[in-house]
C-alpha cells in the first residue's frame, strides 16, 4: 500500500482551489470573484489564468489569439476536422462531432503529442543549456536516445517553411512582441539539426505555438493544455457543411474503394 | 496544390480484415462483406460466436476453444468495474444529466483510457509483459516505484508500478479469482507464471497485484500486443458503463452524490491568522 497517501484523507467534503459555483449568488474562479474580477475580462485570458493562475498583458493575449487564429484550417480531409465532417454526414450531434474531433487531435504525427515533445525537449534543451552545455551536444544526446526529435520535420510539405510561421513573427514584430528565448531556441535546433540531417528539418508551428506559450511564462504541462482548442475553430465549418450536403454524402467511398489483401474466402466449418 | 479533388489509389482505404461484394447496380451498398475471408451474415452469424467473431477482427485466425475462453473470462473481468469506479462514475454523470447516450461512453473511455485502473496501465503493464517475459529478474525493476521521467508526454507521469493496487495491502478475492482462473485456461502460460511469481513481484513492487495487473497476463496469453490489449480494454470496459448510465436517468440526479464543498481560497472565507 501507498504509505504515503491515505484515502481516508480525501474522503468526505471536496476541497478545492479550482474553483465552484453557488447557483443565485457567485462563482469562485481560481480563487477570484469571475464576475467581479473577470467583468471585462477577454476569454483568452480567463482561459489562461484557469491554467497558469497568471493574468496576461494585453499585448501577450493579442498574440496566443495570433497562435489560436493562424492555425485555424477548416480542411475537412485533415484527419481530425474529417471526424467532424463525418459526424455531421452520419447525422450526429455538434457536441459529439467536435469533441472527438478535438480527442483525435492529439495526434503524434501532427498533433499535440508532437507539440509536447518539442515543449518538453525545449524545456530540456535550455535548461541544459543554461547549465553551460552546447546545443549541438544537448541535441546529440537527445538523438542517442529516440531516432528523432518531434516538432521538427513537417510531415507534410516537409522542405517548405511552414506557412504559418512568417504570418506569425510578422504578427509578433507588429505588436512589439520580441522573439523570446525559447522561440530562438526553436530556430536554433532547427539549425542544428538540418546540419546533422541529409534534409532540412524545419521547425513546425506546433513547435512555434509551444515556444511562445514557454516565452509568455508557461511550462510545457500548461501549454500543453493552452493548446487543446488551438484547431476548433476549424471544425464547425466541416461539420456544418457536411449537414448541409445529403446524409451520407461526405467523403463516399464505394465498395470499390476498399481494397482487401487479407485472406482468400473461406469457410468457418472448413 | 491543386484544390480539385482526383481519382487515385491514395483515396483507397486498404485493409486485411474486410471485403466487400457491392450490390448489383448499386456500388454504394454492399451486398455480401467478409471478415478475413469468412462471410459475415452468411457463414459467421449462423456458425460463430460474438466472442469467436470480436477474436477474429484482431487476429488473422479464429480462436481455440481454449483462446475463447480466456477472451471471455477477460470480458467478464472488465465489462463492470462498478459504479465507483471514475469511468463508470463519468457514464453516470452523462446519464444523470441526460447527455446523449455516445456521451455517457465517451466518458467512460476519456476517464478510463488513464494509468489508474485504465487502459494505459494495461498497455504498460503489457509492454512489460513484452520485454520482461516470464523472467522474474527482468522484472523486478519495473515493478518498483517509478521515477520521475527524464522525458515527459502528454498523459500524466505514472504514480504506481502498473498491474499492481497502490492502495491495498493485499489482493482482493476478485484479483485472486481471475489469476486461477486465466492460470487454470492457460497451463503453462503468462497468468500460470504470474500466479506462481506473485509473491516475489509483489514484494519487489511492496504492492499486490491489481486487476489490471492480471489482465495483462491474459492477453499476454492471448498474443496481443499492448496497443490491441489497451483498445480491448477500453472496449471490454464499456457494457458496465452503459448500463449505469442508463440506470441513473432513472433514479434522478436527487440522488447522484453531488459532494459537499469546501473552496480553500474563496476570497470571501476568512483568512486564518
Amino acid at each position: 500500500m501507498n504509505k504515503q497517501i491515505n484515502l481516508n484523507d480525501y474522503l468526505g467534503v471536496f476541497k478545492t482551489k479550482a474553483g465552484a459555483c453557488f447557483p443565485g449568488d457567485r462563482a469562485i474562479f481560481r480563487g477570484k470573484e469571475l464576475h467581479k474580477d473577470f467583468y471585462h475580462a477577454d476569454w483568452m485570458e480567463l482561459f489562461v489564468f484557469g491554467i497558469t493562475q497568471k493574468r496576461l498583458s494585453a499585448r501577450q493575449v493579442k498574440i496566443l489569439h495570433a497562435l489560436w487564429v493562424y492555425t485555424s484550417y477548416p480542411d475537412a480531409r485533415l484527419w481530425n476536422n474529417r471526424v467532424a465532417a463525418l459526424a455531421g454526414t452520419a447525422r450526429s450531434s455538434g457536441a459529439l462531432g467536435i469533441s472527438a474531433a478535438i480527442a483525435v487531435s492529439e495526434a503524434t504525427i501532427y498533433g499535440w503529442q508532437a507539440a509536447y515533445e518539442a515543449a518538453d525537449f525545449l524545456e530540456r534543451a535550455k535548461a541544459l543549456q543554461d547549465k553551460g552545455k552546447l546545443l549541438a551536444d544537448v541535441i546529440k544526446e537527445e538523438l542517442a536516445v529516440r531516432p528523432r526529435i518531434r516538432g521538427w520535420g513537417r510531415p507534410v510539405g516537409a522542405l517548405q517553411e511552414d506557412e504559418r510561421i512568417p504570418v506569425m513573427l510578422k504578427r509578433m514584430e507588429e505588436e512589439g512582441e520580441p522573439q523570446g528565448e525559447y522561440l530562438r531556441l526553436a530556430f536554433a535546433i532547427e539549425k542544428e539539426l538540418s546540419a546533422m540531417s541529409s534534409r532540412p528539418l524545419l521547425t513546425t508551428f506546433a513547435t512555434v505555438f509551444m515556444a511562445v506559450s514557454l516565452d509568455v511564462g508557461m511550462s510545457a504541462r500548461e501549454a500543453y493544455l493552452f493548446l487543446l482548442p488551438c484547431f476548433l475553430a476549424g471544425m464547425p465549418p466541416c461539420y456544418q457543411e457536411a449537414c448541409e450536403k445529403p446524409e451520407g454524402a461526405t467523403f463516399v467511398l464505394p465498395c470499390s474503394q476498399l481494397k482487401y489483401s487479407g485472406p482468400a474466402r473461406r469457410n468457418w466449418s472448413g | 496544390m491543386s484544390n480539385q479533388a482526383s481519382e487515385s489509389t491514395q483515396d483507397c482505404i486498404h485493409s486485411e480484415i474486410w471485403d466487400e461484394d457491392a450490390q448489383e447496380g448499386n456500388p454504394f451498398r454492399a451486398d455480401r462483406c467478409y471478415c478475413r475471408g469468412y462471410d459475415v451474415f452468411g457463414d459467421l452469424l449462423p456458425n460463430a460466436s460474438y466472442i469467436a467473431y470480436l477474436f477474429l477482427l484482431f487476429r488473422r485466425e479464429k480462436p481455440t476453444p481454449q483462446q475463447a475462453s480466456i477472451m471471455e473470462a477477460l470480458m467478464i473481468a472488465l465489462a463492470n468495474p462498478g459504479p465507483r469506479d471514475p469511468s463508470v462514475h463519468a457514464a453516470m454523470c452523462a446519464g444523470v444529466g441526460g447527455s446523449p447516450a455516445a456521451a455517457a461512453l465517451v466518458a467512460a473511455l476519456s476517464v478510463g483510457a488513464g494509468s489508474y485502473g485504465g487502459a494505459r496501465e494495461i498497455r504498460l503493464a503489457l509492454e512489460r509483459w513484452a520485454a520482461c517475459g516470464k523472467d522474474i529478474e527482468a522484472w523486478r525493476p519495473t515493478v518498483l516505484p517509478p521515477a520521475k521521467p527524464e522525458r515527459s508526454v502528454v498523459w500524466p507521469d505514472i504514480e504506481h508500478a502498473p498491474g499492481f493496487d497502490p492502495y491495498a495491502s493485499v489482493s482482493s478475492t476478485m484479483v485472486n479469482q481471475l489469476l486461477h482462473r486465466l492460470a487454470s485456461l492457460q497451463p503453462g502460460g503468462c497468468a500460470e507464471w504470474l500466479l506462481e511469481s506473485r509473491q516475489a513481484l509483489e514484494a519487489a513492487a511492496g504492492l499486490p497485484l491489481s486487476i489490471c495487473g492480471v489482465v495483462a497476463a491474459g492477453f499476454t496469453d492471448l498474443g496481443f500486443s499492448p496497443a490491441e490489449g489497451e483498445m480491448l480494454a477500453l472496449l471490454f470496459r464499456l457494457p458496465g458503463a452503459a448500463a449505469h448510465a442508463i440506470e441513473q436517468v432513472d433514479v434522478g440526479f436527487r440522488k447522484f452524490p453531488f459532494f459537499a464543498i469546501d473552496v480553500e481560497n474563496d476570497p470571501l472565507k476568512p483568512r486564518k491568522t
